[in-house]
């Protein structure tokens, strides 16, 4: 295969960037927001809700992660055009001015002094003229390298570090020297692995950027917050089924996912858009499923490749998650769920080089509007990660 | 190359992985060692489930278990060559 020579039907966006889908969507700043929101999905056909749990009284870290993660997923290229409704003016604003700096169509409303139904009303309008205008957007051919592409495994087991983590990592090395953007994340789940980790960085400068994000988790998060060994929730109860044991063996099946020579090039705060140019990064997420793939999602990766062992079910509700199982186990009983079955590589009879091409081409299929096993699903998981209580 | 009942990432492994269903005890099983396709057998003593880990040699408590040629954890329960080896009999050394 030319690796080189793939092209995709994308969307060209107004800022250069190629998304994959042609979502309108319908963001609620802050909790409170999100029945106006529904209100406006339920009514304007072509659009999409995205209701959350937070955006009330969170300050400092905690709250400049909510609007990068806010911000970013309204300028992710799979969304056209982005109606953002808040309890109140100023902070809308703020986010319908973050989104408006890519170019697309954005409009905020809020809802004191207006209520619910005013603006419900208000917000249907605005989304019927942008659902028109995005039903109006044709695809156009795009070098598949342009496709941001993340990656994060869940409900891992052994097969994940035999089979379909190294699928991933297979991409990642024909694709990245190639012009593709990647990114993995899920820092305490390198733990056992994190030297590992430290020397895939493509500088010392770089390698320090990560041991110093990864030892901040472990000190903060971990040595704060522990009760036990963390035994039932990393390794989760689907690992520990699945046969994986430790943390350490967890996180060196996890650690395939960056293949066998492709270095990271920067270490990303949550939900950061990457700046460095083409390549792959490393961001500091949780390594809970929804939580890594919403904050991947709002740093502009459009596409994400998800390998799984036990039968993870994840989706997202802008960027398709396509599923990666190498367990026959799992193909035999949640084959709906499977998007692209490397089982073969358990039983020898399908090589790492080939599950690679299988999924490079499971990536173009998905950008030129396949939809995926979750999508078609309906699982569009939107989780904001947390840094500590609110106010 | 017939279908393998086990898989080893690393020729420093000390345990391999089942990735066949029902495997039963007894079973001479035959293991490939991923990083150069080299095949051996050896004898599992009890049913395994997919997925699950066989020990390759005796291990005494605290010893090492290794996997992709890296310490996975520490044994806190004799383990004989062929036997399971799971949370029951290895831990973690972080958290």
């Amino acid at each position: 295969m030319n690796y080189a020579d793939l092209k995709i039907w994308g969307y060209r966006r107004e800022n250069g960037r190629v998304g994959v889908r042609n979502h309108v969507a319908i963001l609620p700043l802050d909790d409170i927001s999100n029945a106006a929101c529904e209100a406006v999905a339920a009514h304007i056909q072509g659009t999409i809700a995205l209701p959350h749990s937070y955006g009330r009284l969170q300050f400092g870290a905690d709250l400049d992660l909510h609007f990068r993660t806010i911000i970013g997923t309204g300028a992710n290229p799979n969304v056209a055009a982005c109606v953002v409704i808040g309890i109140e003016e100023g902070w809308t604003q703020k986010v319908v001015d973050g989104i408006a700096a890519t170019g697309k169509p954005v409009a905020g409303f809020w809802i004191e002094g207006n209520g619910d139904i005013a603006t419900v009303a208000a917000a249907s309008r605005k989304a019927k003229e942008f659902s028109q205008w995005a039903s109006e957007r044709v695809r156009t051919e795009c070098p598949l390298s342009e496709v941001w592409v993340a990656a994060k495994c869940g409900e891992s087991d052994t097969t994940t570090g035999l089979a379909s983590c190294p699928t991933v990592g297979n991409m990642y090395d024909k694709m990245v020297e190639l012009g593709l953007y990647g990114c993995f994340g899920e820092t305490s789940e390198l733990t056992g692995a994190e030297h590992l980790a430290a020397a895939r960085a493509a500088s010392p400068e770089v390698a320090a950027k990560f041991m110093k994000t990864w030892q901040s988790y472990q000190d903060d998060v971990i040595e704060a917050h522990k009760t036990s060994d963390l035994s039932d929730s990393q390794p989760t109860k689907g690992n520990i089924a699945g046969g994986l044991t430790t943390i350490e063996e967890k996180a060196l099946g996890n650690l395939e996912k960056i293949g066998k020579k492709t270095s990271y090039i920067d270490v990303l705060e949550p939900a950061e858009a990457p700046a460095k140019g083409p390549g792959l990064y490393f961001m500091d997420t949780s390594s809970a499923a929804a939580e890594c793939c919403t904050l991947q999602a709002a740093a502009g990766y459009v596409v994400h490749c998800f390998p799984t062992g036990q039968g993870n079910v994840i989706g997202n509700p802008i960027m398709p998650v396509i599923k990666i199982t190498g367990n026959p186990r799992t193909v035999r009983l949640m084959s709906e769920h499977v998007d692209v079955d490397v089982s073969g590589i358990v039983r020898r009879d399908m090589t790492i080089d080939q599950a690679g091409d299988a999924l490079i081409d499971m990536i173009a299929r998905t950008s030129n509007g396949r939809l995926t096993a979750a999508e078609a699903l309906g699982h569009k998981e939107f989780v904001m990660t947390k840094l500590y209580r609110s106010a | 190359m017939g279908a393998p009942h086990l898989l080893v990432h690393d020729r420093r492994d000390n345990v391999g992985v089942v990735v066949v269903e029902g495997l039963k005890a007894g079973t001479d099983m035959l293991c490939v060692v991923t990083e150069d396709n080299s095949e051996f057998r050896t004898v599992v003593n009890q049913d395994v489930q997919i997925g699950h880990k066989v020990a390759l040699r005796d291990f005494a408590v605290g010893d090492t278990v290794i996997k992709y040629g890296e310490d996975i954890g520490k044994v806190v329960q004799p383990i004989e060559k062929g036997a399971h080896v799971h949370t029951h009999n290895l831990k973690t050394k972080r958290w």
